[in-house]
């Protein structure tokens, strides 16, 4: 059930909020963390597992290098040290959705440490302090019955599938970030946002929210304003969209000022968000202290990545989502708006692209940002999937800039090219849609009109350029919308001047 | 020779190992192990695993400041493979073991808490 809440403007008239983000990113490696299973998401159930991922006496893992470089270039990307040695530690607990009761991960040597992300939110720069990204392997999945409602608390018993258990993650979390106020949803749900192209931009991982292989925990704690000591935190898990993440802490905050104000104090625990109904539940209890027993990985020697190899590494990582965005921004002369209209339609590479193809910008995300992402929304596909290439956009672009063809049978160019009727040039001719330009059948056309609707033309000829719109209107429909527009105009002037 | 700073830490790590263990802290090693120990046992097990960390604890007293914590009796690192997809097992294979079986998937009792 949904807890009494308050306002948010007066949550934060009275409180500041203290965020810490836990990200696991699972990467995209072909194998399983420590053994040879394949990776690969929906096959039958406990197809992808063997002795090691299984945990049967005897079998030893042994360590994926991809993962480690994966590991290696994310750390690198967020600005962290890497270690030159650490190791791997045994997570122990008694949940079974590891059948080892222990899940292998790091502790008190993670691989990267001591990194940042600047991050700019509605023109406002926050830098968000990394303070460890770490190795570790992901669990089986469960899936609870019994129930009448699908949830653990009702349901009489569970399944596993241990095809996900070993599969390589990162987990980044941040130092407390304080500072952000109002904006503290809009940060977190910002730096969740830049992972998921940094990832993306790194080729390391799907980073796909809803198919859970980027997953995030949001703690978060009020403190009254003017005081300095954290209050107890919340951590919020079940957040599997950039929309819930920002939802999610928007609630927790609100929830956690009603409780203070009331004279109450807010329980250290794991919280459960709805998705539906927007709001939080209680989970486990932290206070307990969890005691995971760990103790270094006795199967697995130390990982000691050399700086040579860092600094090889160092050299692979791409331009960073961030700043390129400030690059083609530059660039390409957008307002903000444009660029974040730009950005939220996913269309930055198909823009960067048509624009390499000879489109202006501006060209460019006209037809990407309307009639392309109208059709793409139809279709129910990203930008990128549409059967027309960047190339091929700009190739439109440079029919109308060229004359051959108008705005609206551009239109139709590109209706052609996505039902498969080959090039925007071969489309024009296919269909007929080049513009007439034959200048004697246009004036033939504007002759008939001229003749069909005299009072236009006599309003025109005493200076009512304004009705030369009727005229235009009536040569247009005879061709078909075949002609250009303002070649037309001209036309219709010069013969009633 | 120990310094100072030395010196003291193995006081303090001496101090610390010489608490005797309670039956509250083996009924505790016992929950997080999953092992339930009536009364007696806890009373009877307290001082034997008091010994186990006392020999343990001379060990510790003979490794000089000048030797490190080992974790791992092999001098190596980097023991990597390639990420190249090997054989699993036949989910047949893997599923004779289990007590229960339901759909391809180990059936296990109801968990009762929320999430994990």
């Amino acid at each position: 059930m949904s807890s009494p809440v308050m306002d948010f403007d007066e949550a934060l008239a009275a409180y500041d909020p203290v965020l810490g983000l836990e990200v696991h990113v699972e990467l995209n490696t072909a194998s399983k963390m420590f053994c040879g299973c394949s990776t690969a998401f929906g096959a039958e159930p406990n197809t992808h597992t063997c002795p090691v991922c299984l945990g049967l006496p005897g079998s030893l893992p042994v360590v994926n290098a991809k993962a480690i470089e994966s590991a290696i270039r994310i750390g690198l990307a967020l600005n962290c040290t890497i270690a030159g040695w650490c190791r791997f530690a045994r997570k122990n607990y008694f949940y079974p959705d590891m059948t080892k009761d222990f899940q292998i991960s790091q502790y008190d040597e993670p691989i990267a440490f001591d990194g940042y992300v600047d991050l700019d939110v509605d023109g406002e720069t926050f830098r968000i302090e990394i303070e460890r990204a770490h190795m570790e392997e992901d669990a089986g999945k469960l899936l609870h019955l019994g129930g009448s409602t699908g949830r653990i608390g009702d349901a009489e018993y569970s399944l596993l599938d241990y095809n996900r258990a070993g599969t390589p993650l990162i987990e980044i979390v941040t130092k407390t970030i304080h500072g952000t106020g109002a904006k503290a949803p809009q940060v977190a749900k910002a730096y969740v946002s830049f992972l998921r192209d940094l990832m993306v931009s790194l080729g390391v991982s799907d980073a796909r929210m809803e198919q859970a292989s980027l997953r995030c925990d949001a703690n978060v704690s009020i403190m009254p304003k003017g005081t300095t000591t954290l209050g107890l935190r919340t951590e919020t898990k079940n957040v599997n969209s950039l929309r819930s993440v920002e939802r999610a802490l928007h609630h927790e905050i609100r929830r956690q000022a009603a409780v203070l104000s009331s004279g109450g104090s807010v329980q250290q625990e794991t919280r459960h968000w709805h998705e539906d109904g927007e709001y939080t539940t209680p989970g486990r209890l932290k206070s307990d202290a969890e005691d995971y027993r760990y103790f270094p990985e006795p199967d697995l020697v130390p990982v000691a990545p050399s700086r040579e190899w860092v600094e090889e590494l160092r050299a692979t990582l791409p331009e960073l989502p961030n700043l390129r965005k400030v690059r083609l921004q530059g660039d390409w002369g957008f307002t903000d708006l444009e660029l974040q209209d730009v950005v939220n339609a996913g269309a930055l590479d198909v823009i960067e692209a048509t624009v390499a193809a000879g489109a202006s910008p501006q060209a460019a995300r006209k037809w990407w940002l309307t009639e392309l992402a109208r059709r793409a929304n139809e279709a129910g596909v990203e930008l990128a999937e549409l059967a027309i290439t960047p190339a091929q956009v700009a190739q439109v672009q440079g029919l109308v800039d060229a004359g051959t063809v108008n705005d609206k049978l551009a239109r139709q160019v590109i209706e052609g090219v996505l039902a498969g009727e080959g090039s925007p040039a071969e489309v024009v001719v296919a269909r007929n849609l080049a513009v007439v330009s034959d200048s004697g059948e246009l004036a033939a056309a504007v002759d008939r009109a001229i003749a069909a609707n005299p009072d236009a033309a006599a309003r025109i000829r005493d200076g009512h350029v304004q009705a030369a719109g009727a005229l235009i209107g009536a040569v247009m429909k005879e061709m078909r919308g075949q002609a250009d527009a303002a070649a037309v105009r001209e036309l219709v002037l010069a013969k009633l001047a | 020779m120990l310094t100072p700073v030395d010196g003291a830490r193995s006081r303090a790590v001496n101090e610390e190992l010489t608490l005797a263990l309670t039956p509250a802290d083996v009924a505790r090693l016992g929950e997080l192990a999953r092992v339930r120990l009536t009364e007696e046992e806890l009373v009877h097990l307290a001082p034997q695993l008091d010994v186990i960390l006392a020999s343990v604890a001379r060990v510790t007293e003979v490794a000089g400041a000048d030797v490190p914590p080992t974790s791992h009796a092999l001098p190596l690192t980097n023991v990597f493979r390639d990420d190249v997809v090997t054989e699993s097992l036949p989910a047949e294979a893997v599923l004779a073991g289990a007590p229960s079986v339901e759909d391809g998937r180990f059936r296990v009792p109801r968990i009762l808490t929320e999430d994990a």
